[in-house]
């Protein structure tokens, strides 16, 4: 299956910082890490839906804006209460300055 | 053999020790008990938008299954009635009797009671699922809703009411809303969004009677008004729940009195969260007590770490969320411990206040904006705040620098 999908350009998202994605009535956040690595997780947390693009990055860690619940972007895996439910991750490549994201 | 560790109150605080004991690994007995007939759960949607669904349902910090699953033992609807620290047990209001080798007190807090007679069955108070379920029954179209107090919780509620159509009458004996722990200018915001959604809001004067005719409730002001409605709802703040721990002779000073461990005047004997009053690291050891769903958390993982004998100094900076209407609060520290402020906007009449002590460590930071405007500098300010930073006020107020930079720093 090839549908990747564009998301961005690789500049638009800073360092250890996070942006959100929306694409086919479906939201995503899509991650650059500290080592300049990029990631996409589900846009929504997984406690009371709220968009984390508006949280805050630190190293591989993504807290949720609402109540600072806390996932590893990387895996999805969820770290922190209240969250308790992992979040669904996607792959991404770079390729020509755009993020890409495979979409299933 | 271990008698086990022992929790009094399902509460946050109480099912969130439960879950950090066996997350530690702890492998003996861990018995919860709650004096509600529910599974732990949480209490700020109680007054929030998720009431005002036609089915409110209860947000469970852990299912039964979980609770299978961990070999957590959770003993629901019974009562802690009297603790013999000499035999290391506690006795509970159907007879039995539980053994422990540590306890926690996570008993919470309780409204404030209104010292006035004429309260009758209209007059109502909100800390349970089910007081929750009761004020639902009486919100809908054309309902005449009476908030008695200003602050958060009867804030929250009129935003609900409001939602449902029924109309609003907030009192406030103080001269504004929020006036405990919420600086003015934020104040002011919250009081323009509940009269652009129609809350008639009365401030600076007191209440001289109430009476309950079991029909409606009339509310007569010193200064002269009277306020007819349906159901008055009293929001006046939260007392500790302490009797359990007055009894057995523990130390009470504003709540449950423990030291930087969690740890109460019996070294046998922890209590976490609503329910206790404790030194506060970040502001060099002031005794506080807070009334907020993060600490209850954070303690509770806390208290289960130090009952298995971690030895580990509470450390958290206090934060808070508030929702009304589509704003969101939050504050991060004790804004007393403020001297000055800095005021950075962030854009669509989002903003944040810093505090900064007289030395200019910033101490505290609140703002407020639609959705979730202020999560990220909030979090950032909270832990600038942790690190005893002394920002420059000028970067703190300029959009162009940002938070994360002075971290580094
Ligand atoms: C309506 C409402 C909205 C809120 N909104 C927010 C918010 O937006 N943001 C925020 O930060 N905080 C909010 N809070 C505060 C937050 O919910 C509390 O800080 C938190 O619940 C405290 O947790 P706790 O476990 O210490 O106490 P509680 O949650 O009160 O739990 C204590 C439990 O112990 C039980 N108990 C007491 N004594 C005994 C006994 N002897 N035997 C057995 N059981 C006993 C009680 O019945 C209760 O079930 C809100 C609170 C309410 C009521
Ligand atoms: S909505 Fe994300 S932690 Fe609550």
């Amino acid at each position: 299956m090839s549908d990747w999908v564009e998301a961005c350009a690789a500049d638009d998202i800073d360092e250890e910082d996070v942006m959100r994605f929306d694409h086919g009535g479906r939201t995503f956040a899509i991650y650059r890490s500290p080592d300049d690595e990029y990631f996409a997780t589900d846009g929504l947390c997984s406690h009371e839906k709220v968009h984390l693009a508006d949280g805050l990055v630190m190293d591989d860690i993504i807290e949720c804006p609402k109540h600072n619940g806390r996932f590893n972007y990387k895996t999805g895996a969820a770290r922190g209460a209240p969250v308790c439910v992992n979040l669904k991750t996607y792959p991404v490549k770079v390729d020509a300055g755009k993020v890409l994201v495979q979409i299933r | 053999m271990a008698r086990g560790m022992v929790i009094i109150g399902a509460g946050e605080c109480g099912g969130r020790a439960a879950l950090a004991l066996r997350d530690l690994g702890y492998d003996s007995p861990v018995t919860l008990v709650g004096d509600e007939p529910h599974l732990p759960y949480e209490r700020p949607p109680l007054s929030k938008e998720a009431m005002a669904s036609d089915a409110p349902e209860i947000k469970a910090i852990a299912s039964d299954a979980l609770l299978a699953e961990k070999s957590i033992r959770h003993i629901h609807s019974v009562q802690a009635v009297a603790i013999d620290r000499a035999a290391h047990t506690v006795r509970l209001s159907d007879g039995s009797v539980l053994s422990y080798d540590k306890l926690l007190l996570a008993t919470g807090s309780t409204p404030r009671k209104l010292p006035m007679p004429g309260l009758g069955a209209r007059c109502v108070y909100l800390r349970t699922f089910a007081d929750a379920l009761a004020i639902r029954g009486h919100l809908s179209a054309g309902s005449r809703i009476a908030i008695i107090g200003g602050g958060f919780i009867g804030l929250e509620l009129a935003a609900t009411s409001r939602k449902l159509g029924a109309s609003v009458t907030v009192i406030e004996a103080q001269p504004r809303i929020l006036m405990r722990g919420v600086p003015a200018e934020i104040a002011e915001i919250i009081h323009q969004a509940h009269v652009a959604e129609g809350v008639d809001i009365l401030c600076g004067d007191g209440i001289a009677s109430v009476a309950d005719d079991g029909n409606e409730v009339r509310v007569k002001l010193a200064g002269g008004r009277e306020i007819s409605a349906d159901l008055a709802i009293i929001g006046i703040g939260a007392v500790p729940v302490t009797g359990l721990a007055a009894e057995a002779g523990l130390m009470i000073d504003n709540g449950i009195a423990v030291d930087a461990e969690l740890r109460s005047s019996d070294p046998d004997i922890f209590a976490a969260g609503d329910c206790c009053s404790f030194p506060l690291a970040v502001y060099g050891g002031r005794r506080v007590r807070l009334e907020a769903w993060r600490n209850a958390q954070e303690q509770g993982a806390l208290a289960a770490k130090n009952m298995l004998g971690a030895g580990e100094a509470h450390a958290a900076v206090p934060w808070f969320w508030s929702d009304q209407y589509g704003l969101s609060l939050q504050i991060a520290g004790l804004s007393d411990e403020g001297k000055s402020t800095v005021r950075r906007d962030l854009g669509d009449g989002a903003f944040i206040l810093f505090h900064l002590a007289g030395d200019g460590r910033l101490v505290a930071a609140s703002g407020i904006g639609p959705g979730n405007a202020v999560a990220r500098d909030i979090r950032l300010a909270e832990m600038l705040i942790g690190k005893h930073a002394r920002p420059a006020p000028e970067a703190l107020g300029s959009q162009a620098v940002k938070l994360k930079s002075l971290l580094a720093a």
